[in-house]
């Protein structure tokens, strides 16, 4: 009852059998270890396990693996190129905008869709597009000047 | 030579969690592993009548099925609770899995083992228990009311403790001279702490070898491995190693010895394979303990010039079905001993019952005991100055114990250490512009709108201490810390704590301590914890311990390395011990600028060719620091909020907090430590709150359904301090991770209550949706 699928991660063509329920968040910590990826909640609020499906920003608990058939996925750890941190990355670093990192990949996978879409967002604009990541560490306050300080990098 | 203590340093930790490196529970894999899905009870209160489990056995995939009987017949023991309140505490066995009946909603009653997570869903779901249901209480309220349903035949009334502190008479005599007392009826709702990494477990037995591996997402590996080896297993504690690698926060949800521990170590040496049990989120919600639940009659009786003479609490705390770790302390030792807050009033009376009810069990959460203390006092101060026609911060000023009168004992036996409160009171209300807020207020009032200004002014206390006194109170243990440091024979540094980091930094703050300490970069510090392997003893993260205690032992260890290699360094630059002083990271002959480093004096300590006499060689010290008091941070905090008259919703238009948290080590990290804490203190205050149906069904069991603050809901904190540095720690620090949730919830309440307290409002019960505040304005 598998069925075939041929997923682009991170660059590289991952072709492997799964089984229909499988999620794609499953696919990427368990087949392909890509443990970057977390699950929060099960229930599509938390955001732990954003990724990108062909450039958008994906909560990947919400997505069958055989949905990711023949498409691109980006994952927190396919955004570093060659060794260098994104903009992003740096600037949550910077900012200290991680305490405890569960939710930061996600956060940042969402940060990253949202500044393509806004490259200059105002405080509220960040705070508003982040809603569907929760962080229950930082309080939500050096997140915001992370990604006003990536979008000025960037 | 850089002075690291004090300055913001990025954190070492990060560059493995923005890439997508770290290591939490869950993602471990080992070889041949299964994983174990609990079968849990649907029911609050039940009698397990049968279990059948030949299907799920049956299913493919499937290696084992186990009870609780399986495992009490192979003599697993109950978990034991870690604080004893009373000698007349009643402590109901707690089973890890139910066997005879279940008392609250996610009760494990079997445990499916199979190859595979969807293989063992799938067969638990084949798990057949015959239930006889039996009614149930959830609130604690009910629960001691004649005729209620009974949790445990042990406590027919339900109560398993009750609790006194202060001087009842004097207290009592008080108030009935009193010239105005100053009522509260508080609910303090109960709360699901949601952190972030859903706990996770792995047993790893090797049959070989008889050697136990627990990897488990939690706040404190040594004391896990001490109450699982010592009272539930009965295994020997040098077999066992617990690993809690990277932690997805905790917020006291992640110290507790949890069923699900123990059964995938039990379950490992059963099977010879590696177990791992991941929560779903909604078992998060069902299994983390609970925080707060309490109910509180308080009384404060003040003279007529705003002298407050006595202050009288009654509380019912809900424990939940069974008595957790700390249960029993944090409605009681972590609460009571809090009701002095800053004011210097003479006579305080306590009384908490602690009670069984058929909910998930409750135990510490951020702030544990000091949130609702600071909540009973401080909604009685904004609350008193109102109907005795003062300023609230008047009435504060006017009741503070003075800066000249630390150390100061309270009428709740604490010795507050050090403090300044007029000062943190009087820069908040600079910063905020305190009186330019009165005025608008006036004007807004006037123009229909409705906004209120809420003060805190908070008292906490860290790092219970010493363990003489621990001891005292009840608690199982010992309350020190340990810590190794080795210096490597080039000269880098790896430091071994017992304290454990799940977000707080660590591994940066400790690593600029000992920077500061031995003259290297922090980047020739490498920091360890929570490997019971590597680690000394540990009582790991907790009260906001780390830095007063764990840092404390980190320091004494540093004192020790500097005594050795004073030695040494002495002997290489031929002078006498007395000469040398350690100055700008080196080890100098005074006067002179002959001088050794770390790495030159380490060489010679593991290669002594030329060496002092008798002295041992190598480099590496131990501590134990047991402190000698708690430490008391305070501050005040201010928030102004805008209400929508027509929805109810609230707005925060500033919040400023004005924290003491002694010396600072590293700023960047002690500010992002009170923007969390105020985010789940405001949480509370706003939004968050378990709620239960009559039947003990938790409906507010999701994330769709339990309110968890979003980046929009939340304003841009204003942060600042004042330092008072801890008298008693050799690095003068108090602690910081709680300060935020301790101070916000009674602030923001005091706030709304500011805000519409002229249409005769005196209170309005959490959390303050904009349903309950629309309710109150409308009087419907």
């Amino acid at each position: 009852m598998g069925h075939t699928i041929k997923v682009t991660v991170n660059g590289v063509t991952h072709e492997a059998t799964v089984e229909p329920r499988m999620l794609l968040v499953q696919f990427l910590r368990e087949v392909l270890m890509l443990t970057g990826t977390h699950i929060g909640c099960d229930t599509s609020q938390c955001g732990a396990c954003t990724v990108l499906v062909d450039g958008v920003a994906t909560k990947s608990c919400t997505m069958f693996a055989v949905q990711a058939d023949g498409r691109e996925i980006t994952t927190i750890e396919g955004l570093a190129a060659n060794g260098d941190l994104h903009p992003l990355q740096k600037a949550f670093w910077e900012e200290h905008g991680l305490q405890c990192g569960f939710c930061t990949p996600g956060v940042i996978i969402s940060s990253y869709d949202f500044l393509k879409r806004n490259p200059n967002p105002t405080e509220e604009e960040i705070r508003h597009a982040l809603e569907g990541n929760y962080c229950r560490c930082t309080g939500y306050q050096n997140i915001v000047k992370a990604v006003k300080k990536a979008a000025q990098s960037m | 030579m850089a002075n690291y203590i004090g300055s913001s340093l990025k954190r070492k930790e990060d560059r493995r969690f923005i890439t997508g490196k770290g290591t939490y529970t869950d993602d471990i894999v080992l070889p041949n592993m299964t994983y174990a899905y609990i079968v849990r009870s649907p029911h609050a209160h039940a009698r397990i009548k049968a279990i059948h489990a030949d299907k799920a056995l049956a299913h493919p995939g499937v290696v084992a099925v186990f009870t609780g009987k399986d495992l009490q017949d192979d003599g697993v023991n109950p978990l034991p609770t870690g604080w004893q309140i009373t000698d007349s505490m009643i402590e109901p066995p707690h089973p890890v899995v139910a066997v005879d009946r279940v008392r609250y909603v996610g009760n494990p009653v079997a445990v499916v083992i199979a190859n595979s997570r969807a293989a063992a869903k799938d067969a638990a779901e084949l798990v057949e228990v015959d239930y006889e249901i039996l009614p149930a209480v959830v609130d604690a309220t009910r629960a001691i009311e004649k005729g209620a349903p009974t949790v445990h035949d042990e406590a027919p009334d339900n109560i398993s403790f009750t609790w006194e502190l202060g001087d009842k008479a004097a207290t009592d005599d008080a108030l009935s001279k009193a010239a105005h007392i100053t009522r509260l009826e508080i609910v303090n709702q109960r709360l699901i702490p949601n952190a972030m990494e859903p706990r996770s477990a792995i047993g790893d037995y090797h049959p070989a070898r008889d050697e136990l591996t627990l990897y488990t997402s939690s706040q404190n590996p040594h004391l896990i491995r001490l109450l699982m080896c010592a009272f539930v297993l009965g295994i020997p504690e040098h077999k066992v190693r617990v690993v809690s690698p990277d932690v997805g926060g905790g917020f006291g949800s992640k110290i507790f010895h949890y069923p699900e521990e123990v059964i995938v170590s039990w379950a490992s040496r059963k099977l010879g394979r590696p177990v791992k049990w991941t929560a779903e989120r909604s078992e998060s919600f069902l299994t983390d303990a609970h925080g707060r639940d309490h109910y509180t009659v308080a009384e404060m009786g003040i003279d007529k010039d705003g002298t407050i003479l006595a202050l009288r609490v009654n509380t019912i705390a809900n424990l939940g079905a069974y008595l957790s770790t700390f249960a029993g302390g944090i409605p009681t030792w972590l609460y009571g001993t809090l009701l002095a807050g800053q004011y210097k009033y003479p006579h305080i009376y306590v009384q908490t019952k602690g009670v069984f009810t058929h909910t998930t069990p409750v135990d510490a959460y951020r702030g544990a005991g000091r949130p609702e203390a600071t909540f009973v006092v401080e909604r009685l101060m904004d609350t008193a100055a109102r109907e005795l026609g003062m300023d609230p911060a008047e009435l504060r000023r006017k009741n503070f114990i003075p800066a000249d009168a630390f150390p100061y004992e309270t009428p709740v036996v604490l010795t507050y250490d050090s403090g300044n409160y007029e000062a943190s009171l009087e820069k908040a209300m600079q910063i905020i512009d305190y009186q330019k807020w009165r005025d608008e207020q006036a004007k807004a009032r006037n123009q229909g709108r409705l906004i209120g200004i809420g003060l805190s002014c908070y008292i906490e206390a860290c790092g219970i201490a010493p363990s003489k006194v621990a001891g005292a109170i009840g608690v199982r243990a010992g309350l020190y810390e340990g810590a190794s440091i080795r210096v490597h024979p080039t000269g880098q540094v790896t430091v071994y704590t017992g304290s454990h980091s799940h977000g707080q930094g660590h591994e940066t703050t400790f690593a600029q301590i000992v920077a500061d300490g031995l003259g290297v970069s922090p980047e020739n510090v490498e920091v360890v914890h929570g490997d019971t392997a590597q680690i000394p003893f540990g009582m790991g993260t907790y009260g906001s311990r780390s830095l007063a205690v764990g840092g404390s032992a980190i320091w004494r260890a540093v004192e020790k390395i500097r005594e050795k290699a004073k030695k040494i360094a002495a002997h290489k630059l031929e002078a006498s011990e007395d000469d040398i002083v350690f100055e700008d990271g080196k080890w100098v002959v005074k006067g002179t600028d002959r001088a050794l480093t770390l790495g030159e004096i380490a060489l010679t300590a593991y290669v002594p060719h030329d060496y002092p006499e008798g002295l041992e060689p190598g480099l590496e010290e131990n501590s134990f620091y047991d402190p000698a008091n708690f430490t008391f941070p305070f501050g005040t905090h201010i928030a102004v909020v805008e209400i929508d008259p027509d929805t109810g919703k609230v707005q925060i238009l500033r919040y400023v907090a004005v924290d003491d948290v002694g010396n600072v080590i590293n700023p960047m990290i002690v500010d992002g430590q009170v923007h969390g804490g105020l985010a789940q203190g405001i949480g509370q205050a706003l939004w968050e709150g378990a709620v239960y149906d009559e039947n003990g069904q938790l409906l507010t069991g999701s994330m769709m359904d339990y309110a968890i603050p979003k980046a929009d809901d939340l304003p841009h904190f204003e942060v600042d301090r004042t330092v008072t540095p801890c008298p008693h720690n050799p690095l003068g620090v108090k602690g910081a991770g709680e300060t935020g949730t301790i101070a916000s919830t009674v602030c923001i309440v005091n706030a709304v209550v500011d805000a519409v307290s002229h249409l005769g409002i005196k209170d309005i019960p959490m959390p303050l949706t904009p349903e309950r505040v629309w309710r109150a304005i409308h009087g419907k």
